[in-house]
This record gives structure tokens, sequence and C-alpha cells, in this order.
């Protein structure tokens, strides 16, 4: 993969919470958030990361953004290493990579006006005339589907959808080049996610925009992305793209993500034809605090090894498009 | 949009909403008015009550000795000094060619009235209204110019300590963790000092004016509203949209003013009425023991102590207790008023 410009890589992004030890404990407590993460997303792509809640999806998330401190790795943009920045420079590159939140109700400050929020990172980047910058929130307006007049209003007088659209225009005012969307439909329903979604899609092709989409709807997922990203407890188990992730999963723990999702015709886990094959996985994932040597999966994994509790598995390229970190595929 | 506007500024409908409620409490609503009166009254005591008089016709010519002086030979007097209007010899060559018209009550806080018929303190009477106090001043007076001097001092006493205090809070709640930490102990360790005692201490030191004792209260009063803006300011830090501002690169002042502290002004406004009361009544104590504003200045906490001094002129007391009383009664409902125009549970019921 080439590092053109707005090619996202991250290289081995660790992040630890926590470590000192504190005054009436000797054994320091880390979390581990993320745990060793590489991937890349060519430009123009967009690369999903799914798995359950706790498994770092939005720490990874927050840490490509520098809103969380990063423990140890790297995160370039382009040729800009964002893990490098620091104080103003750092600011002054936060134009080119932009985050849409989850929450859509408490992403947009309930005391400004929807021209204001859109409009605060041009002033704050002195970016044109004042009657300039009027003019490119005008066409930020109507390039997210919203009416240039409802400006004046404010963002409770928005429906959640209009709220997320206005969260588009508003990382999109600084023309950035990755867009880190963290759950931007789960608190939607369901036709007003489809819009929201159809948005984006339309927004890249418009502006060759690189997404890092994080979801744990796996619908969605297979909606948007080139590639997916499987995450548990802070590591990916695998990776690939669409087409061969959905149709031929390989790890257990996407197997089983898989198969719990419901479909209309046979319920959660296939009451009928492949009920077999589907085991749905029991059990909660262990603490992030010091976690299991070894696979990290091997306490639920149906198809557990001895092994398993010993060797952390290696991520194994099973072809170009699709790897696996899985002691199951070394024969 | 007629109706929500307020002297000329657009008011959200929530504001709009706050206004309501606080019409709705009649008691602080009242409260408010009478207060206003009284304080705008006070803040043109000059007029009301003064030894010179408004107005002075005098040979076909306008004088006005409330705004400036002059001096007796002006008319026609012997003396270059300043004309003395209370002597019946100056009184009598004005009103020869021309008249005087004086305030309601022609006495200042400190003109010593040196034509009583009693000794000092004298009762109420018409020349008196309240009588005088034990060094012959008018207690009319004095209590006019102490109503001003004792809001005054609390409400630049309340603004000060509230900026203080809320750019104490902001940055000890936004940045939270070990600064927040050291801080907090330490205003802990500073509010048990015991502070009426260190001021009296300080006050012995400091020669107190009006300006070195609103310091010296200062030093303990930003405390009060730490730990509300703090409190505020650590639940909004991590809302998503303070998230998406640091995204963007806004700096962390920027976050501060214009994301966080209007979630935070809420709380400080409720709390303010209080805090202006409180200040009002530590002034107050100090004049009482003696330690406050410097001697000969009008105040109601010296009106009090004369009043212990001279049990035999109870309309010292009385009066002194009164003022007093009604002026913290106003506060404290105006206070509540609008603390529950504020409460959310009334906006949203």
């Amino acid at each position: 993969m080439t590092t053109s410009r707005g090619a996202l890589k991250v290289t081995d992004l660790k992040v630890h919470f926590g470590g000192k030890r504190s005054l009436f404990s000797k054994k320091a407590s880390v979390v581990h958030a993320v745990d060793g993460v590489s991937f890349q997303i060519p430009k123009g792509k967009t690369l999903g990361i799914v798995g359950e809640s706790g498994s770092g999806k939005s720490t990874t998330a927050l840490a490509i953004m520098r809103l969380v401190e990063i423990t140890s790795g790297s995160v370039s943009l382009g040729d800009t290493a964002i893990s490098e920045l620091e104080g103003d420079a750092l600011r002054s590159a936060r134009r080119k990579f932009q985050v849409i939140f989850q929450d859509p109700y408490s992403s947009l400050n309930p005391r400004l006006r929807a021209g204001a929020i859109v409009r605060e990172p041009l002033d704050l980047m002195n970016i044109g005339t004042p009657q300039e910058r009027k003019n490119r929130v005008d066409e930020l307006f109507s390039q997210v589907g919203l009416r240039p007049e409802q400006q004046a209003l404010f963002p409770h007088q928005f429906s959640g959808g209009q709220r997320q659209r206005l969260g588009f225009a508003r990382a999109l005012s600084t023309m950035p080049d990755l867009i880190i969307c963290d759950e931007p439909v789960s608190a939607l329903d369901v036709a007003i996610q489809a819009q929201i979604l159809n948005l984006m899609t339309r927004l890249q092709q418009e502006l060759g925009l690189t997404y890092l989409f994080i979801s744990h709807d796996l619908g969605v997922v297979q909606h948007v992305c080139d590639e997916v990203a499987v995450m548990y407890l802070g590591q990916i188990v695998e990776q690939a793209d669409r087409v061969n992730l959905f149709s031929n999963p390989q790890h257990p723990y996407t197997q089983a993500l898989l198969a719990a999702v419901p479909t209309i015709r046979n319920g959660v886990a296939g009451r009928g034809r492949n009920r077999k094959s589907k085991a749905l996985i029991t059990g909660d994932p262990p603490s992030p605090i010091n976690p299991p040597d070894g696979c990290r999966f091997a306490g639920r994994c149906p198809k557990f090894q001895s092994i398993c509790r010993r060797v952390t598995p290696q991520m194994i390229v099973l072809d170009e498009n699709h790897q696996v970190a899985c002691h199951l595929l070394n024969g | 949009m007629s109706e929500n506007q307020l002297f000329g500024i657009t008011l959200s409908p929530l504001s709009v909403r706050r206004l309501e409620n606080f019409r709705a409490n009649r008691r602080g609503y009242w409260s408010l008015w009478i207060f206003l009166f009284l304080f705008v009254i006070t803040l043109g005591a000059e007029l009301v009550a003064n030894d010179k008089p408004l107005l002075i016709r005098f040979q076909s010519e306008l004088y006005m000795p409330v705004f400036s002086d002059y001096s007796e030979t002006t008319f026609g007097g012997e003396f270059e000094l300043a004309a003395d209007y209370h002597d019946p010899y100056i009184k009598e060559l004005i009103e020869a060619e021309g008249w005087i018209i004086w305030p309601p009550i022609p006495y200042s806080y400190q003109t010593i009235d040196y034509d009583l018929d009693v000794p000092a303190p004298a009762p109420p009477s018409s020349r008196h209204w309240l009588g005088t106090d034990d060094q012959a001043r008018d207690v009319v007076a004095r209590v006019l110019y102490g109503f001003r001097i004792s809001i005054l001092f609390g409400l630049l006493l309340t603004f000060i300590s509230s900026v203080v205090g809320i750019a104490a809070g902001a940055v000890q709640g936004y940045f939270g963790g070990l600064l927040d930490l050291f801080v907090q102990r330490f205003i802990e360790i500073w509010e048990g000092l015991p502070v009426l005692y260190l001021l009296i201490i300080m006050a012995a030191v400091i020669q107190p004016g009006f300006f070195s004792l609103l310091f010296l209260m200062l030093l303990f009063s930003w405390t009060g509203l730490v730990a509300v803006v703090r409190a505020e300011f650590l639940r909004v830090r991590n809302f998503e949209y303070i998230r998406a501002a640091k995204a963007l690169g806004v700096s962390d002042t920027t976050i501060m003013i214009r994301h966080v502290l209007p979630n935070a002004m809420v709380a400080t406004l409720t709390f303010m009425p209080f805090i202006l009361s409180g200040s009002v009544t530590t002034l107050t104590g100090l004049d009482f023991l003696g330690f406050g504003l410097p001697s000969g200045s009008p105040s109601l906490g010296e009106l009090l102590n004369q009043g212990k001094n001279n049990l035999q002129a109870p309309w010292l007391g009385i009066t002194g207790f009164l003022v007093i009383g009604v002026m913290l009664s106003l506060l404290v409902f105006i206070g509540e008023a609008v603390r529950d125009a504020f409460d959310p549970r009334k906006l949203f019921s």
C-alpha cells in the first residue's frame, strides 16, 4: 500500500490506562484497552472495526484522534506522523482528521446555534474572510442536506438524524482527509441510519474521504465498509475485505459474532439450516486489567486447544486480503 | 418575538421561562423591586441627606453647593473658608438677597448638630426623625449612607470573589488530576482557618480602609463558589461536544469559556445572592466589633455597637436592627426566588 495523501497507517498501537502504583497497593493495575493494533486504510476507502463492548474500538478511535494518550506505537496520516505531534503542531494538524461521535445529543453544544457550531472551526483556523466563512457554512449545510436558513436554530430543535448531519458539517468544515466515525448511526432509528449511511457514501465519493468506521452493527458495516477488522479485548483477531469476512470467517470469534446477528428467517443463532455450524459463545470477555496469557479468546472459544493458553497467536496471512490470529489455522 | 425580549436582548425560551418563574414568586419579585428602590435612593444619598443645600439663589445667581464648594466671601462673609450653611450668620446673609432649598434631611452622615436642646444621643424629633447617635449625628443620614456602603461593598466583594472562584474552579475541574487534588486540599485547609479571628489580627496590622478591607475579605470569600464550578466542569468536560471541540483543535481556554462555562453559570448565579448577603453580614460584624471600616464612616455595624453602648437610647439599637434585618431579608428573598427560578425541576415540569 502506498502512503498517498490521506492514507491512514496505524502500527502496533497500544493504549494502557493506569499503571502508576497507588499509595495503598503494591501491585500496579494496568488496563490494556488497546494492545498492539495495526492496520492501514488506503485513501478513499473505509475500514470498519467491529467488536463487542469493551473491546477497545472507541479507544482506538480516540487514540488516533489524540484525545487519549498513546502508550506506544505510531499513527500516521499520509506523511504526517500524528502520534509524534505535540502542542501547536498537533492543533494545526487536526484539521486533517476529524471525528463523528455516537451520540448526536451530547456531541453538540446545546447553547450554540447550529451555524455557530459549524462555523467555529473556520473562525478558529482563520480561514478566509468573514464573508467567505459565511458562504462556506452555507455550502456545508447544503452539502449535508440541511437548509442554510436552519443555521439560526439551536441543536435541540433538530431531530437525531439532522443533528448527525450537523456533526458531519462540523467535521467537514476543515476539509479533512480522514473522518473517524465512532458508531455514527447506532443512536438513530433504522430509516435515518440508511439516510446517514448514504450521505457518508456520497460524501466519500465527492470529497475522496477516508473513513475509519467503528460499529457493533455488522449489517451497517457490511453496507459501508471496504475492509473489516474484528477486535477482541484490545487486539485485532481477524482482518479481511468485506466479502471474505462475511462469507468466509476464519476466527472462531468472528464466526460467533456473525452467528449472533439475528435474521428475520432464522432468529438468533439460526434455528433452521445453519444451526449445527453456528454456536453462540457464552460468558463475558476477561478483564482487560492484566489479561490472560496466550490467546485472549481462549476462555470462551468453542474450539479451544491446549496451546491457546500458552502461546499468543500471531497474525497469519491467508491471502492478500485476509489475516487471522488463531492457532487453528496453523494446522 | 417582542415578548421574548428584555431591554432589547433576545432571550432564549429557557430564559423566558426562568423570568416567568421568577415573577411568579411574588415575595422575591417584590423584594427585588423594594431593594432596587432603596438602593437607587441610597445611591443618590448626597441629594437626600446633606449638610449643603441643593440650590441657592443669591443676588439673582444660582449656586449648587452639593456639587461644588463656595467660600463664605461668595455670599458676603468674612472668611475665605468653605461656607458652613448651618451657620445662622451665613443663612441670614443668603436669605437677605435670595433663598435656599435644602435636601429632605439637612445633615450628612458626619454632620454634628451642635444646636441640640438635649444631650446626645437625642431622641427622635421633627428635627432628627430617628434621633441622633452619641456624637450628635443624624441617624437617618447615617443609615442611608451606611446602607449604600454595605451594599456596594457586598456587590464588589461578590463580583470579585465570583470571578476568582469561577476561574479557580474552572481550572481545577477542567484539568482535574493532581492539580485538582492539590488545590482541593489547599482550599480545605484554607477554609479551616478561623476567618474572623484572622481578619481581626490583620485589621490590627493594616489600617483598615474600604479597599484594604475588601482585599482582606476577598482572601477568604473566593472559596465559596469553587466547589460548585469545579463540579460542573468535571461533569461537562467529558461530554462529546467538548471532545469534538478538542478534536477541532480549539484551545483549552476557549473551550472553558465558550463551551463549559455557560453550563456552570446557572449554578453560580443561584449562589450569588447568598454570597452577597454573607458579605454584608461579615462587614457588619467587623464594624460592630470595631475592626471594620475606619471610624467616622457610616456603617450599620457601628450603629448597632452604639445601640449596645447606649441602652438608654433604644432608637439606635432598634433602627440598626430593623435596617439590617430588612436588608438581609430582602436579599435572601431575592436569592430564594432566583434559585427557584433556575431549578430544572420547575422548568420542565
